[in-house]
C-alpha cells in the first residue's frame, strides 16, 4: 500500500530563555494508507509536538513530510484539506450547540452551507448523536463530548485522522466505544488514523502498528505482537514489558515515569 | 475565500455576542457615569476652543469606550485557547486574515453600537452636534476599535495566562487614556504634558472627533486623525495576521 504520510528527520526545537530545547531531533516513519498507527512514548518524549507537526499547527526547525501527497512545508492548505485533527483538549465551546459548532466546522472547511448542514445530521446520526443536536456542547457528558470533538474532525471527509490521547480521562465504556467508532471509520471509509496513547491496553487492541518514541527520536517500531517478541521476550509478553524495556534502553528513570 | 471566511467566524461571534447581552450593555456603563457625574462639572467652565462642554467631553468618552474595551478584547482568546477552539480552527484551511477580521470586525460592531447607546444618553444631557459630525465620531470609533483589538488578540495568542495579560493591558491603557486628553483637552495642558501627548497616537483621533462635533470636518486636526488612524489600523491588522499565523499557541 502506497505511504499515506511519510516524515524525514522532522524535528523541532524551541528557544526558550534558557537556550534552545530540542522536542523532537529527527523523526522518520511512514503510514500506510488505511492503516491505524500508534505513536507512544514517555511524557515529554515529543509525540504532541510531532502531531502538530504534521498537521501544520507548529513549523518544524528540520526535515521534510507529505501528507495524502501535500508537502508539509510548501502546501500547507493542502494538508489541511486532507487532515482532521482532534487536540488532547478538545475544541468546542461549551455555550454553542453541537449543530452550530459542527456546521461553522465544515464551512470552515469550505462546504456550503447546505453540504455543512446535510453533513452535520449525517455525522450525528452515524456517531448516535442524534438526539443531542440542539443541545448545548457544555451540557454533554464526557464520552459523547470526546465523540462530538471526533465529528467535529470528520466534517469533510478527511482521508487522514489524527487524534492526541483520545480516550484520556474517559470511563472504560466510552473508551470501548470510541475504538469500536475508530475501528468503522477505517472499515467503512479506510480513513488513516495517527493516534498517540499512554495506554498500552489501547495501543494492543486498536493499532496495527506502533511507533515508540523517547527524548524526540523514534526508539522502536513495529506491529504490537513483533515488539512483545523482540522486546518483551515472546508474543505472549505484556506490551508492557515491551515498552519499559524500550525505555529503559534510553533511560531506566524515564520508563518508570511512562508506566501507567 | 477572504469574504466567505471572514463572514464565517464574524457570524460565529456576533452571535456569541447576542448571547451575552448583558455583557453587551455591561460595556457602556463606565463612559455613561462619566457622563453622568462628570460632564455636568464642565458645562461652566473655559475648555478652550469651540462648542459647548459636551462636545468636548463625548468625543473622549466615546474613544474612552473604545480603548478600555477593545484592549481587553484578547481575554476571550485567552480562554479559547484553553478550550482548544483556536487550534481547532488554525488546522482547517480557513484563511489566518479571516480569524482575525471576523473576530475584530465583531468587536468593532459592538461598540459602534455601544457609542450610539452613549450617544443617545449625551443627547438627553444636553449634547448638541452635527449629525455628520457624529457619524464620523462613530467611523473613528470603529477604526480605533479594529486596531486595539487586532493588538489586544496578538497579545492574547502570546501570553499563556490572563494573570500575564491584564497587567500589561493595564499598563497601557491608563497613560494612554490620560495622555490622550479624553476627559479634557490638551490645549489646556503646559508645554511639556502637550508634547509629551503627542507621542500618544490616541490624542490625534480625539482631536479629530472634538472637531467633527464643532463640524470642522476640513481641518488640520481631522487630516492628522485620519492618517493616524488608517496607519495605526493597517499596522495593527499587519501585526495580528503575523500572530494568528505562526504562533505555536
Amino acid at each position: 500500500m502506497a505511504a499515506v504520510i511519510s516524515a524525514a528527520g522532522l524535528a523541532r526545537t524551541f528557544q526558550t530563555k534558557r537556550g534552545p530545547v530540542a522536542a523532537v531531533r529527527g523523526i522518520d516513519l511512514t503510514v500506510a494508507e488505511g492503516e491505524i498507527l500508534g505513536l507512544l512514548g514517555p511524557n515529554g518524549a515529543g509525540k504532541t509536538t510531532t502531531l502538530r507537526m504534521l498537521t501544520t499547527l507548529l513549523a518544524p526547525t528540520g526535515g521534510t513530510a507529505s501528507i495524502a501527497g501535500h508537502d508539509l512545508a510548501s502546501d500547507p492548505a493542502g494538508v489541511r484539506r486532507a487532515c482532521g485533527y482532534v487536540a488532547q483538549s478538545g475544541g468546542v465551546d461549551g455555550q454553542i450547540t453541537v449543530r452550530e459548532e459542527l456546521v461553522t466546522q465544515g464551512r470552515l472547511y469550505r462546504l456550503t452551507k447546505h453540504q455543512a448542514m446535510a453533513r452535520a445530521e449525517e455525522l450525528a446520526h452515524a456517531l448516535g448523536m442524534d438526539e443531542l443536536l440542539d443541545r448545548k456542547a457544555g451540557t454533554l457528558s464526557g464520552g459523547r463530548r470526546r465523540r462530538l470533538d471526533i465529528a467535529m474532525a470528520l466534517t469533510h471527509r478527511p482521508r487522514v485522522l489524527f487524534l492526541d490521547e483520545p480516550t484520556t480521562g474517559l470511563d472504560p465504556g466510552s473508551r470501548a466505544n470510541l475504538w469500536s467508532l475508530v475501528g468503522r471509520l477505517r472499515e467503512e471509509r479506510g480513513t488513516t488514523v495517527f493516534l498517540t496513547t499512554h495506554y498500552l491496553d489501547e495501543a494492543d487492541a486498536l493499532c496495527d502498528r506502533l511507533v515508540v518514541v523517547d527524548r524526540g527520536v523514534v526508539a522502536a517500531e513495529g506491529t504490537p505482537s513483533a515488539l512483545k517478541l523482540r522486546h518483551g521476550g515472546s508474543t505472549d509478553a505484556s506490551l508492557q514489558d515491551a515498552f519499559l524495556a524500550i525505555s529503559a534502553g534510553q533511560t531506566p528513570k524515564d520508563a518508570q515515569h511512562a508506566a501507567p | 475565500m477572504l469574504l466567505h471566511d471572514t463572514a464565517l467566524i464574524y457570524g460565529r461571534y456576533a452571535r456569541q455576542s447576542l448571547r451575552s447581552r448583558f455583557a453587551l450593555l455591561f460595556g457602556v456603563l463606565t463612559p455613561l457615569l462619566y457622563l453622568l457625574f462628570f460632564g455636568p462639572l464642565l458645562t461652566g467652565l473655559p475648555l478652550g476652543g469651540r462648542g459647548s462642554s459636551w462636545q468636548v467631553l463625548v468625543p473622549g468618552l466615546l474613544l474612552q469606550l473604545g480603548l478600555f474595551g477593545a484592549l481587553f478584547a484578547g481575554f476571550a482568546i485567552i480562554m479559547e485557547k484553553g478550550q482548544g477552539v483556536v487550534e481547532r480552527m488554525r488546522v482547517t484551511p480557513v484563511s489566518r486574515l479571516a480569524l482575525l477580521l471576523g473576530r475584530v470586525l465583531r468587536d468593532a460592531t459592538v461598540f459602534v453600537f455601544q457609542a450610539v447607546l452613549l450617544v443617545l444618553a449625551a443627547l438627553v444631557m444636553g449634547l448638541r452636534a452635527p449629525l455628520a459630525g457624529i457619524v464620523i465620531g462613530f467611523a473613528f470609533v470603529a477604526l480605533l476599535t479594529l486596531s486595539l483589538a487586532s493588538l489586544s488578540y496578538a497579545l492574547g495568542m502570546l501570553v499563556r495566562t490572563p494573570q500575564e495579560f491584564g497587567p500589561l493591558i493595564n499598563m497601557v491603557s491608563m497613560p494612554s487614556m490620560l495622555l490622550s486628553g479624553l476627559m479634557l483637552p490638551m490645549s489646556l495642558a503646559p508645554r511639556w504634558l502637550d508634547v509629551l501627548s503627542h507621542l500618544v497616537p490616541f490624542r490625534y483621533l480625539v482631536d479629530a472627533v472634538r472637531d467633527a462635533y464643532v463640524g470642522r470636518y476640513a481641518s488640520a486636526h481631522m487630516l492628522y486623525g485620519v492618517l493616524v488612524a488608517v496607519g495605526f489600523a493597517a499596522f495593527s491588522v499587519i501585526v495580528g495576521t503575523r500572530v494568528f499565523r505562526t504562533a505555536g499557541a
